[in-house]
């Protein structure tokens, strides 16, 4: 199944400046028993988000209506812990494209891009940045440039450049996925399984 | 030759195929299932129209959703149910093995894999569950993925991955008494923090792992995770083939000499090149307790919770909002404080090991009253063999019950689930907020110090008590 292309996203944020944000946070364990991939939006970030009678929480950002958009900025090392492809379908599904940390984890960084969600590394000062200038600023907009590799906070022009593998950039770029890939690969697989039986 | 590390010659033995300079089709010798990440992976499978490529290389159990207690009735909580049923399901319309509940192999998926002689060095392991890198204690690339990787697997045995970098963490001289290798673990995570192994593949290594028996080497490649590492791994010795040999999977005969060969190949050549390279005293290592949300947060027994100047200035809103959920203040020491619940299991210290060491350490002692204590096998077999040596009565008559195999209170999925605001201590892997229930307060701990809070009923040394 083809993925959403990402090729330049603009918009404002919604910043979350706590660090170690794991993925036991982003999608707790007990929303974990559904069979389909649909519908976790509403799960993200729940025991933030909720009290446990289940009304919002009006000092979570999520709940705060200044804040809004498309790219999530976190602190650093967002996306610990569990495997659970479960956290990026919460933050796609709610509505989000990139995620912007300066340390991301590596399961949740593979699982990212396999559902067209771009998780994008900055340094640790451009992310004090980020944080700063939305704090003075909620309608401050970020843009992501894929096929450059560079983000900017429009308001201020500071950019930076930041990292992916030419392969997954390719896979988002075109909206392409693994699986198609793999199965292209048949017969290099079968001779592989031969030659190392 | 250069001389090459174990990652490396057992990563690039299997590449199918560079598809640029760091990107490759990647073979997968085994891959095992549960019943939480796999169904959406069947589902977009039975869209295309796929089979399972592979199906012999796939093994399927449940666990991480059971109940641990009247396993033999249906599974009352609805969701809980159907998602054990689609697995079997799934595993019966793609002709994979299933150990489902009640199957004498059932068990969690970390313990079955090697107690069945399925895990073995060398190979290429995953599974959608993060601390599939317990298996790298047989020397293994083993490693956690997402649901669509699943589905890549069960596709096409193969997944596209670029290689993580290679990280050596030596351990030499003898541990002190009342020292486990769950200490051990923590011991570096609390080094080197949550994220220090972030991007690489860990080797462990040194006297002190030499001299640790397979099951405690699992523990500390299981928690290899928490630290950030892609997964870790310990080289194969007599201690690994002596431990695969004779069991059910395990290669017999003239393929247990073939096989034997191969493995004795594995470890990393002398003067072989890792990108880092860090080293430990085992005698620096103290029993360990967590204090805080995250395996990082951690401190030898006897310390006390670090005072906010010893924080770095970027990370002090996130230290005090970790205190604040643990109801803890900067500076308190440990020892001594309330402890509501004890868990004793998971794929970090579920094995019969474990459960001798708990029992060794109630037997003749009485759990105190204020305890709720949770001790559950991380397998059928284990479970078993806990009757067979007589631990079931020990933990009895000292007032602890042993109860049915899955994941449990690790995460909380079924039934057992710390209550709000209550303090464990847990052998388990994970203390994020609310891991073991929403607002659950978690620390994490061997099974004898584990053991000794039980006794006490607070946080106590287990030297003490020894
Ligand atoms: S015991 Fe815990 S860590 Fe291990 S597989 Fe189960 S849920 Fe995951």
């Amino acid at each position: 199944m083809p993925i959403e292309k990402f090729i330049t996203l603009t918009s404002t944020c919604v910043p979350l400046p706590i660090e170690n944000v794991d993925t036991d946070q982003i999608t707790p364990a007990r929303f974990l028993k559904a069979t389909t991939r649909e519908g976790f939006g509403s799960k993200l970030f729940y025991d933030w988000r909720y009290d446990p009678a289940g009304n919002p929480k009006p000092d979570f950002v999520l709940n705060n209506p200044t804040y809004s958009g498309k790219v999530l900025v976190a602190g650093k090392n967002f996306g610990s812990g569990s495997s659970r492809e479960h956290a990026a379908w919460s933050i796609t599904d709610y509505g989000f494209r990139a995620v912007v940390s300066s340390f991301f984890a590596d399961i949740f960084k593979s699982n990212a891009l396999n559902n067209g969600l771009l998780p994008v590394q900055v340094s640790e000062k451009f992310l004090a940045r980020i944080f700063d200038v939305v704090e003075s600023n909620a309608s401050t907009e970020l843009e992501i440039n894929l096929q450059d590799q560079v983000i900017t906070i429009l308001e201020t022009g500071e950019k930076e450049g930041f990292e992916i593998g030419a392969y997954k950039k390719n896979c988002l770029l075109n909206g392409f996925d693994d699986i198609d890939y793999l199965l292209s690969k048949k017969s290099e697989i079968e001779a592989w399984e031969k030659a190392n039986a | 030759m250069t001389p090459k590390t174990i990652i490396d010659k057992i990563w690039d033995q299997h590449v199918v195929e560079a598809i640029d300079k760091d990107t490759s089709v990647f073979y997968i010798d085994r891959h095992f299932i549960h019943e939480v990440t796999s169904p959406q992976a069947f589902t977009g499978l039975n869209k295309r129209g796929k089979k399972v490529a592979r199906p012999h290389k796939t093994v399927a159990t449940a666990d991480h959703n059971v109940p641990t207690i009247n396993q033999h009735l249906t599974i009352q909580e609805e969701l809980s149910r159907v998602q054990v049923n689609t697995l079997a399901k799934n595993c019966a319309e793609h002709g994979i093995e299933l150990y489902g509940l009640n199957h004498p192999y059932n068990g969690i998926v970390h313990v079955i894999g090697p107690e069945l002689g399925i895990t073995q060095p060398g190979m290429t392991i995953v599974c959608g569950d993060s601390h599939t890198s317990t298996h790298g204690a047989f020397g293994a690339i083993a490693f956690g993925i997402g649901t669509s990787e699943v589905e890549m697997v069960l596709a096409s045995q193969c997944l596209i991955l670029s290689k993580p970098k290679r990280m050596r963490i030596n351990i030499e001289g003898t541990l002190q008494q009342g020292v486990k290798s769950k200490d051990i673990v923590l011991y570096i995570i609390s080094q080197i923090s949550a994220s220090g192994a972030t991007g690489y593949f860990v080797e462990f290594a040194g006297s002190a792992i030499r001299s640790l028996s397979m099951e405690a080497r699992m523990t500390i490649c299981n928690m290899s995770i928490e630290m950030g590492a892609r997964g870790g791994l310990i080289a194969p010795d007599e201690t690994t083939f002596d431990y695969i040999k004779g069991r059910e999977m395990a290669p017999k005969g003239h393929e247990w000499d073939k096989a034997l060969a191969y493995w004795k190949s594995l470890p990393s050549d002398p003067g072989a090149e890792f990108d880092k390279e860090l080293h430990f005293k085992a005698e620096d290592i103290e029993p360990m307790i967590t204090y805080g949300t995250n395996p990082g947060m951690g401190l030898g027994i006897s310390g006390s919770i670090p005072v906010l100047d010893h924080i770095d200035e970027s990370s002090r809103k996130s230290f005090l909002k970790s205190l604040e959920y643990m109801g803890f203040n900067p500076g308190e020491p440990m020892l001594g404080k309330t402890v509501d619940y004890v868990f004793i299991g998971s794929c970090t210290n579920g094995r019969i090991e474990d459960l001798r060491a708990f029992a060794g350490f109630v037997k003749g002692k009485k759990k105190a009253d204020n305890v709720t204590a949770w001790i559950v096998p991380g397998s059928k077999q284990v479970e078993a063999q806990a009757e067979k040596e007589g631990l079931r009565q020990i933990l009895e008559e000292a007032g602890f019950e042993l109860r049915q195999p899955g994941c449990s209170a690790c995460l909380a999925m079924n039934e057992d689930k710390i209550p709000t605001g209550k303090y464990a201590v847990s052998t388990s892997n994970r203390n994020f907020e609310g891991r073991q229930g929403p607002g659950a307060r978690t620390m994490l701990a061997s099974p004898i110090t584990a053991a000794a809070a039980a006794i006490t009923g607070k946080i106590t040394d287990p030297r003490t008590l020894l």
